[in-house]
């Protein structure tokens, strides 16, 4: 018989009820809650007059709806105002912890969870967002759920689940220089497709992986989902033991020391199976930069923008013309000289501190190109821009000519006043190059921050490892 | 929840693959805090030439006489055949809720992604899997044939074509009962309240840091 796969672990240690078709009752650890995909879930539960299992698993904080400039005046557009305070007023009345727009601690819920030590290695994590996907990055199940789910998770503090296929992504190798945990995940999903993960919860493992900081691998775990998997994970080692001791919820004392016992153990055994493997080489990873409409139509920034007459079938010809067509263009256009109108720096894949420290280390002693109308930096979380400005990153970027803001989702899905305007086109470091997504008619391409600072100074696409 | 047995419905034809809910639903009705009126902003960013904003009225909107749920034969649909990866992307339930308010009951292609496959399932919708090639078939015949309807019985997993072409499909049991007797899964979740209960007390013993609740 075989070990068993890091996912089987933390998918039996959370096991509270199996039915006869194998369907499970799977316990949640940490419901992490925001504005946008909670308000139904509250007032279902008001209105079935039931009440939250356990407040103390949950923790909220208003991310999507937020401005990233001055806060003193509070939210301008009413309706996003009502979606915050109506936040607010959920939380105060089921008493249940929330980081408030003014808290230094607000920030986007992928940021703040491992930030606080909210995310802990062998939780299962729950979101109503897409891209918690992002806390598997602690050798945790992590994955987004509708509000549906939502309200089920308060009441019940379970979901109903059937286990994924598992997927082992290896990653073996050094990467090049100037080459990034982004990097490593635009490469995979151009190698297996954004449905490619669909059923799937992956493993990223491999030396490469190794290697990467929990930042990167927040960011590599963060786009599993557009890879088509609910969830990614990395095998807690040293590096996740130490990003999350002395954290403000980590535990401490003895039961640091029983946790840490147990998070020890949360790896794939050496003998497990999974029901795939990809393997990429890290040395042949080059900067990435997407061109059309999902983030599977990428390729390299020596690339050039493929024709539709070499899609691989009929229905991906049509894709991809669309796609140009959105996008404003022609297929053959070597990437490096694509210019671009505005630059993101930011979302929850890219605007922790070493995101900003890697843009800043580009952008430092250099000035935005004329032709940039925008471009903006925005951090992660209140802690992450205090930490950026004690290390004089926000200096550099505004002396660069960038916007230094205040932390939230902002322009990667533009729900609050930050969006491309139509025919736009951004560098952006966020996860999503949909239509539309910026903004209506916006076109996005996404890439790392390094190369989304060296756009942003060169005024189109170039390759960071050169600069 | 709405129950799903029996369908007979109008086919409108999305012949697009990886369509996301983003397009589905744009992120600007995604600020309302309530649950139903989302229909007339279903794909609005294809539907309408105008930009659409929260609270306008949809009958001083300018539809895109290009986009397939204009088309006035395709005008009632109930169902919506669509292609690979449907509904990928954000996890908004808001995608479902559109569909289901403007009248979508199921829904018919080769995949979805996993979140919106789920959601589905919580709003009355059913999400049907056929083969690629023969939606690909029913594309051409629906895309023929002005008034394009198939029967769908859940309780017997079939599709039927006009033609009288009886499609098998797959559907998981638990979520084909709870759609055909319109159950809430809280409800069903709550018998089983004695088994989390034991689990929690099991693993307040083997891992008391999961239920310390603050600041440590």
């Amino acid at each position: 018989m075989s070990g068993l796969t890091l996912f089987q672990k933390l998918w039996d240690a959370h096991v509270v009820h199996v039915e006869a078709d194998g369907t499970t009752l799977l316990y949640i650890d940490r419901h992490l809650v925001h504005e946008v995909t909670s308000p139904q879930a509250f007032e279902g539960l008001k209105l079935a007059q039931r009440t939250p299992r356990r407040v103390d698993a949950a923790i909220a904080v208003p991310d999507h709806n937020v401005p990233t400039t001055d806060r003193s005046q509070g939210i301008a557009d009413p309706i996003s105002r009502l979606q915050v305070e109506t936040l607010d007023a959920n939380c105060a009345e089921f008493g249940i912890t929330e980081f408030k727009m003014d808290d230094i601690r607000q920030g986007i819920v992928h940021v703040i969870g491992p930030e606080e030590g909210l995310t802990l290695p062998g939780m299962t994590v729950v979101c109503g967002d897409s891209h918690t996907s992002t806390h598997g990055a602690f050798g945790a199940l992590a994955f987004g759920i509708g509000t549906s789910e939502v309200e089920h998770v308060l009441a019940t503090q379970c979901l109903w689940q059937k286990p994924s296929k598992t997927m082992l992504v290896k990653v073996e190798g050094t990467l090049g220089k100037g080459v990034t945990a982004k990097d490593i995940a635009l490469a995979i999903i151009g190698e297996i497709g954004t449905a490619g993960g669909t059923g799937y919860a992956l493993e990223f493992g491999g030396s490469a992986i190794r290697a990467l900081s929990m930042e990167g691998r927040m960011t590599l775990c963060n786009m599993a989902i557009e890879a088509g998997a609910r969830a990614g994970m990395v095998a807690v080692d040293q590096t996740t033991i130490d990003y999350v001791k002395g954290r403000p919820y980590s535990p401490r004392g003895a039961a640091w020391d029983q946790a840490v016992a147990w998070w020890n153990t949360l790896h794939s055994d050496a003998d497990a199976a999974f029901d795939r493997v990809v393997e990429l080489d890290a040395a042949k990873i080059e900067p990435q930069v997407t061109w059309g409409t999902s983030p599977e139509m990428v390729t390299t920034v020596g690339g050039r923008v493929p024709d539709p007459a070499d899609a691989p079938s009929e229905v991906k010809r049509h894709d991809w013309t669309r796609a140009l067509e959105y996008m404003g263009l022609q297929a053959g256009t070597p990437i490096a000289e694509i210019p671009v109108d505005k630059v993101f720096i930011g979302s929850c894949t890219n605007s922790r501190i070493e995101d900003l420290r890697e843009a800043a280390s580009v952008a430092k002693g250099r000035k935005v190109a004329p032709n940039v109308k925008l471009a903006m930096v925005v951090p992660g979380s209140g802690l992450v821009k205090q930490q950026a400005e004690v290390e004089g990153l926000d200096k550099i970027f505004v002396e660069a000519g960038f916007e230094w803001r205040e932390p939230g989702c902002s322009m990667c899905l533009a729900m609050n006043a930050d969006r491309l305007e139509p025919g736009e086109r951004c560098a952006s470091t966020s996860n999503r190059n949909f239509e539309g997504r910026q903004g209506q008619g916006g076109r996005t391409h996404l890439v790392s921050p390094a190369m989304a600072a060296a756009a942003a100074c060169a005024g189109h696409f170039v390759d960071v490892r050169k600069e | 929840m709405r129950k799903f047995t029996l369908l007979d419905g109008l086919v409108v034809p999305l012949d697009r693959a990886n369509v996301d809910t983003d397009a589905i639903i744009p992120k600007q009705f995604l600020k309302s805090i309530k649950r139903a009126g989302f229909g007339p902003n279903l794909f609005d960013e294809w539907r309408y030439l105008d930009h659409g904003e929260p609270g306008m009225d949809p009958a001083t909107r300018q539809p895109n006489p290009e986009f397939v749920l204009n088309f006035p034969r395709y005008r009632g649909a109930s169902v919506l055949l669509a292609r690979d990866n449907f509904g990928c992307g954000s996890s908004r339930e808001h995608a479902p809720w559109a569909l289901e308010d403007y009248g979508i009951r199921a829904i018919i292609a080769p995949s979805y992604a996993d979140i919106f496959y789920n959601n589905c399932f919580k709003n009355g919708i059913l999400p049907i899997v056929l083969d690629a090639a023969v939606v690909e078939r029913l594309f051409r015949e629906c895309e023929a044939a002005e008034g394009y309807r198939l029967s769908i019985d859940l309780e017997k997993q079939t599709v039927t074509t006009p033609g009288g072409e009886v499609l098998a499909f797959e559907v998981d049991g638990g979520r084909k009962h709870r759609l055909l007797n319109g159950l809430d899964d809280i409800g069903l979740t709550l018998l089983q309240a004695d088994k989390i209960k034991a689990y929690e007390e099991r693993r307040k013993q083997e891992a008391p840091w999961l239920f310390s609740g603050s600041q440590q």
